[in-house]
């Protein structure tokens, strides 16, 4: 393997730093939710608990953990357990490709502020996040209850269709940038624009397929609860419907990251040439503040958009997005040859 | 530590491999294919081919197994309705496809003992080198590759929709009229299953 870990201590900094983000974000973004479902309703929401309601994800979370955690007959058994953590599983460790500031030289050593420096990061990242796909399939098939089974059967349809306008938007962006390395594509921004610009079409469609990758509404039509009850959790309670929650949750931030760091220049601000700690901590809020407004987007759309119809989902993905997706490789991709971006 | 490494996943990947010939149920048959795909991902990394590796996960283990899944909750398979034993056709199907298996790993082997077989190099594995091989060394196989693959798009359309057309020609030949493939009326004596779609199939025309 070409990165080998020289100092076990900055390894584990980095993942204090970036597990904590992506662990904090959880509950902030409980509350963001819950107090933004209720400003776009024109309700209080939920303000008894500590300074604007503060304190409610705490609240909620012991309320997860002391809740009866029922496990139905008829489940299968080991599937069922395993389900939740194959939630999480995915969205966690995706974040570790995501770049959060320039190089740190401490000591004499030189380093690259990215949990895993690998040479394919973006494909890494793509790979775990579409291995997520399963624990809602597994969730669902192992339930034994007929609207897990359609959340699930809903999912793996729905994911396999997004995933390729994702994939192909992704690519779009890699080939000005020639290198999977998400390093790379930061300082390429930094050196020209921001990504958003001349690939305002393949960010459109990276949007939407993103929306459809994290089971958000509009799409979230494998938990769809007015016509499959809860969908493919139906039958977890307490914590292990936690999991999928906290799940969600996490897989928005990183796809948030991901796509922050594709089309608006990650950890990087215009203008802004700082170094050594200093320029370390503010890549690190630059990243954070950037994911912090992709969040408040999906909060913003959730609350104010319909829920599509599933042949309208299926439609929408293949006879839309995906040939847009493919026009605008082409056209980056000539753009590329001609050298103009 | 990558002794270790490769014993862990070198151990899943026989394992779960076993599991998926092995095991009853169809779904834990399938996840464990996703293991499988995942450990051999992990091996490929190791032996310096991060790319393969990754696409490996992407495509197979993300893509592929995800739609046998999807087909086999979609048709509800269950354990106990899978055929018992097999018939003779499929076990000469299979004793082939071992010979055939066994064959292509000893000329593997055979052609890596040699001793002036080139070593596996970084090099030869990157992916610039890989992508040359793959769109200039390799161009013709490789489109043909992608054409095998639409041939089996089509042929999978084809089968699907024959039995539907020829329920509604049999239903026309029983009510006494001849089939019109154009469907310009719409038939009193429909198939229940597929009667919807011919009684569309008219009035769009």
């Amino acid at each position: 393997m070409s990165y080998v870990p020289s100092d076990l201590i900055a390894v584990v900094a980095k993942l204090a730093v970036m597990l904590g983000f992506i662990l904090t974000v959880v509950p902030v973004m409980v509350w963001v939710e819950r107090r933004g479902s209720a400003l776009i309703q024109d309700r209080p929401g939920p303000n008894r608990l500590g300074p604007l309601g503060l304190i409610q994800p705490l609240a909620d979370a012991l309320k997860f953990m002391f809740k009866e955690d029922v496990t139905p007959s008829a489940a299968d058994k080991p599937l069922y357990l395993a389900a939740p953590a194959l939630a999480l599983l995915p969205a966690l460790s995706t974040i570790c490709v995501i770049p959060f500031g320039p190089d740190l030289v401490v000591n004499g050593e030189t380093h690259r502020l990215v949990i895993a420096d690998v040479p394919v990061g973006v494909l890494l990242f793509l790979a775990l996040s579409s291995l997520g796909v399963y624990s809602l399939i597994v969730a669902g098939y192992a339930s034994n209850n007929k609207f897990s089974l359609l959340g699930g059967i809903r999912a793996s349809a729905q994911l396999i269709s997004y995933e390729l306008a994702l994939t192909v938007a992704v690519l779009a962006v890699l080939m000005p940038v020639g290198s999977f390395h998400l390093a790379d594509v930061v300082s390429y921004q930094r050196e020209h624009i921001w990504n958003v610009v001349p690939q305002f079409v393949g960010f459109v469609v990276f949007l939407i397929a993103s929306f459809a990758e994290t089971n958000r509404l509009p799409f979230d039509l494998p938990e769809a609860e007015s016509e499959l009850v809860a969908g493919f959790h139906t039958e977890y309670s307490a914590m292990r419907f936690a999991s999928f929650f906290m799940a969600e949750y996490a897989a928005m931030t990183a796809l948030s990251a991901l796509g922050v760091t594709l089309y608006f220049g990650g950890w990087s601000l215009p203008g802004v040439d700082l170094d050594g700690w200093l320029g370390a901590l503010v890549g690190l809020i630059t990243l954070v503040v950037k994911v912090a407004i992709c969040m408040a987007v999906f909060v913003w759309i959730r609350w104010t958009f319909p829920r599509f119809r599933y042949d309208q989902l299926m439609r929408l993905g293949w006879k839309v997005l995906l040939p847009l997706a493919l026009l605008n490789l082409i056209v980056i991709a000539a753009l590329t040859v001609a050298g103009w971006l | 530590m990558e002794t270790l490494v490769f014993a862990v996943f070198a151990f899943l990947a026989v394992a779960s491999a076993i599991a998926v010939v092995a095991h009853r149920n169809p779904v834990y048959s399938t996840m464990s294919l996703v293991v499988t795909l995942f450990s051999v991902a992990v091996l490929f990394v190791m032996l310096g081919a991060p790319f393969l590796g990754v696409i490996q996960v992407l495509v197979y283990a993300g893509a592929i197994v995800v739609l046998f899944l999807f087909v086999i909750m979609l048709l509800n398979i269950q354990a106990e309705e899978m055929p018992q034993g097999g018939q003779m056709a499929q076990r000469i199907a299979s004793i082939l496809g071992a010979v055939v298996f066994a064959g292509m790993l000893g000329l593997v082997f055979w052609r890596t003992m040699q001793p002036n077989s080139p070593p596996l190099t970084e090099e030869l594995v990157s992916l610039r080198n890989l992508s040359r091989e793959l769109f200039f060394e390799y161009l013709l196989a490789f489109e043909m590759i992608g054409l095998l693959l639409l041939v089996a798009v089509i042929g999978a359309t084809v089968v699907a929709r024959r039995p539907q057309q020829a329920d509604t020609t049999e239903d026309w030949a029983a009510s006494g009229d001849a089939p019109r493939v154009d469907g310009a009326r719409s038939e009193p004596h429909i198939n229940p299953e597929t009667g919807d779609r011919v009684a569309a199939r008219a009035g769009r025309s």
